[in-house]
């Protein structure tokens, strides 16, 4: 297996399908400036992971493009986390789950900014700007929800509960991941997960939400195993291009 | 004989497709110009990831220059360094504010959450009395805004650092 072309691929599937569920709330926003604001974020999403899978590509040396990357593989080949394909739900499930993984984001580019691998540490440069402006976004929502009425606070304690099951797979390692730290170009998980726990609990304090105790985990997005909802969303994101192949506009 | 002060001239004709008061110098886009043997080399680089402004600006300089001088022309996106919003020109603030947009203040960290919001001021009467209504505007590079005073919304070019 190449490791890097494997790391590389985890990363851009990440920023896809959370790219891609961002994108079905185009038109459907509880008001017009999330509307806007989602899209925005799905842009930026959707921009790394295109610089992602052009890397990914390079790396791979198959000859399959960016866009046979995105658009022509099956479920079981997908590593995104498992967190990032669970469904939109109502405005605040879907600000929980943004809020989860922007506070892992930040950390992570923030590390590879020195990776030894120059396109990791340009694409984390680059994207780094762009996730602290999101983290600020969904913690401020959080918040505003949690800390808010009755109702908003009783949804997103909601939100949290099924949410958080999913939050341990970010800090998944493997055999990619330990040879990738080894040779400098990925940081070990170790102070991300810490630095991840310290914000998340935080925001949650100010927001008077508490984190569950039933801490049953679920994982293996990683590793190709998903929830049954990701191959909803290959079934829309892939559809002209398996049902045109070769298809441009 | 073209020489590259002349190519940095004719991309002062070259604008921002969505903020069209802006050249792509003034934005601070263009990294690099040479010409070598009748070939220009060109390299940009994104304000955002996902901006869907760049392939147009790509196709604007090639066709720009096509116009200003028979040169074959290269242009390439680099992602590193990452464009911040240090890199627009003071000139460019300048047409931005007279455009109705707020040129960027200061960057997202340092209004993280609970600190004192960034103050913007409003590009029509100048007052310091404005509230953010979205981080997110209507590109992926603006936030929304209102002056409190005026009342007038506006469009903040967000600080990137």
């Amino acid at each position: 297996m190449n490791s890097l072309f494997e790391y590389v691929l985890r990363l851009g599937d990440d920023s896809l399908i959370v790219g891609h569920r961002l994108s079905e709330w185009c038109g459907h926003g509880p008001i017009l400036e999330e509307d806007i604001a989602m899209t925005n974020l799905s842009l930026d999403f959707v921009g790394q992971a295109t610089a992602l899978y052009e890397y990914a590509s390079e790396v791979e040396g198959k000859g399959r493009s960016a866009d046979d990357l995105a658009f022509l593989r099956f479920d079981r080949e997908y590593k995104n986390l498992i967190l990032l394909e669970q469904p939109n739900g109502d405005f605040g499930m879907t600000m929980m789950r943004q809020f989860l993984f922007d506070a892992y984001r930040k950390p992570l580019f923030e590390r590879l900014i020195n990776s030894t691998d120059a396109t990791i540490s340009a694409i984390a440069a680059k994207s780094l700007k762009e996730t602290k402006y999101h983290l600020k976004h969904s913690s401020e929502w959080i918040i505003r929800l949690g800390d808010g009425t009755e109702e908003s606070h009783n949804r997103v304690q909601e939100s949290l509960d099924t949410l958080w099951r999913y939050t341990s797979e970010l800090f998944f390692e493997d055999d990619v991941d330990q040879e990738l730290t080894l040779s400098g170009v990925i940081p070990s998980m170790e102070g991300i997960k810490e630095e991840w726990s310290a914000y998340v609990n935080k925001v949650l304090d100010l927001a008077t939400l508490t984190i569950p105790t039933n801490n049953w985990e679920y994982e293996g997005g990683r590793l190709g195993m998903h929830s049954e909802h990701l191959g909803y969303i290959l079934a829309e994101l892939q559809y002209m291009q398996r049902a045109y192949p070769g298809m441009e506009w | 004989m073209v020489t590259e002060k002349d190519i940095w001239g004719y991309l002062e004709d070259v604008f921002d497709p969505e903020v069209p008061v802006l050249t792509v110098v003034d934005l601070g886009i263009v990294q690099k110009v040479s010409v070598e043997n009748s070939r220009v080399h060109i390299t940009i680089t994104p304000t955002y990831s996902g901006c869907p402004a760049m392939q147009r600006i790509e196709d604007d300089i090639i066709e720009k220059l096509k116009e200003e001088c028979d040169l074959e022309v290269k242009v390439d996106l680099v992602l590193s360094p990452a464009w911040t919003t240090d890199w627009i020109s003071e000139e460019g603030k300048q047409k931005l504010r007279e455009y109705g947009i707020a040129p960027p203040e200061d960057e997202a960290d340092k209004s993280v959450l609970f600190a004192e919001q960034t103050i913007v001021p409003c590009p029509k009467c100048n007052c310091k009395d404005t509230k953010m209504i979205s981080q997110f505007g209507s590109t992926a590079c603006k936030a929304h805004y209102q002056c409190n005073v005026c009342l007038e919304p506006f469009d903040y070019f967000k600080c990137l650092r």
